[in-house]
């Protein structure tokens, strides 16, 4: 579906790109990460990809299955040309980053949170990369496959203001 | 002013301590009106609904005219922890819930009594993760555990009725001892 768009990006940044494939119309490309905002505003701002909108941000670990261990994925979609694309930035192991995209999708905010929250993927940039769905005093980041299903997390004190006896 | 006078109040305010310590341990050790207030205590349950989840729903079933847990006299949830002595902890909790469940049975005046409602309640349920509390007796005490997943009503009306009985039974001051 958004074969010329991939092209475009292929075409404009070869040395990022690690590899590309399709599957049912649907187009996947893996990049480095350094250049990546460069990469993903040109994508918003051209006018062949005019991807507007980034519909998800999500990590996966691949932990014991395939090296490097992280994977970041964006979907994108354009609404005015009606076309996706999936982009997928590997991370090693240890402390895995990876630049924020919000200074092109401000959508990126919490589903960076989200991620960082759940899988440790830093987003380098991000202006309040705190935790979103688990609390500051949790211990570790629950999806990580290497994470404890016994682990059990300490009681907490209640917050600030919350305490009326 | 004489210190003899000082004196003389003094004594009296000791005699008249002495005396009410003496009426109050009376009334405590009075079995007729332990047995009275128990009586009252058991047939007017105020509850507090602390409901987080699915379990709500026949909290609700118990609550109305087909089950009717007005017949036990707990007719009346009140929706502030200062009115109630029972806390209904009806739901799964989570960590992050801890602390607001212990702030709201903090804040429940003496005497009161918990009926932990359904298995994520009791032990977690099968929510085994980083999430949940594994059971609400980890942060308050619990009187009554009721299991199912949700518990049918009359699972409920049984523990509201194991509480009457070991409320029936409870030996409490009724008058602090002041000395």
């Amino acid at each position: 579906m958004s074969a010329e768009a991939l092209e475009r990006l292929v075409d404009r940044f070869s040395s990022e790109v690690v590899r590309t494939h399709a599957e049912h119309g649907d187009e996947t490309v893996v990049l480095r990460g350094e250049r990546l905002v460069e990469i993903c505003s040109f994508l918003r701002t051209d006018l062949v990809c005019a991807f507007e909108m980034l519909s998800d941000l999500t990590a996966v670990d691949y932990l014991n299955v395939k090296s490097p261990r992280f994977e970041v994925v964006y979907h994108l979609y354009s609404l005015s040309r009606n076309h996706r694309l999936r982009l997928k930035v590997e991370l090693e192991d240890g402390e895995p980053a990876v630049p924020s995209v919000m200074s092109v999708w401000k959508s990126a905010n919490w589903m960076e949170r989200e991620a960082w929250d759940l899988y440790g993927i830093r987003f380098e940039g991000h202006p309040d990369l705190r935790r979103i769905l688990t609390y500051d005093e949790f211990q570790g980041h629950p999806l990580r496959k290497d994470y404890d299903m016994e682990h059990r997390q300490p009681r907490i004190p209640p917050r600030e203001g919350q305490r009326h006896l | 002013m004489s210190s003899e006078k000082l004196l003389g109040q003094e004594a009296a305010v000791t005699t008249v301590k002495a005396a009410e310590g003496f009426f109050r341990r009376l009334l405590n050790k009075n079995e007729t009106v332990q047995n009275a207030v128990n009586w009252g205590r058991r047939w007017s349950f105020f509850q507090y609904p602390f409901v987080t989840a699915c379990c709500g729903m026949e909290y609700m079933a118990t609550a109305g005219p087909r089950y009717d847990y007005a017949r036990f006299g707990a007719e009346l949830p009140r929706f502030s922890p200062r009115q109630a002595d029972l806390l209904m902890v009806v739901g799964t909790i989570s960590h992050k819930q801890a602390p607001v469940l212990r702030t709201v049975y903090e804040q429940m005046a003496e005497p009161k009594w918990v009926i932990s409602f359904g298995v994520c309640a009791s032990s977690g349920g099968f929510y085994r993760n980083y999430a949940t509390v594994q059971g609400i007796d980890t942060i308050i005490p619990v009187d009554v555990y009721i299991p199912g997943c949700p518990p049918r009503p009359e699972a409920v009306l049984d523990a509201i009725m194991m509480l009457q009985e070991k409320v029936k039974e409870e030996r409490r001051p009724l008058l602090p001892i002041v000395d």
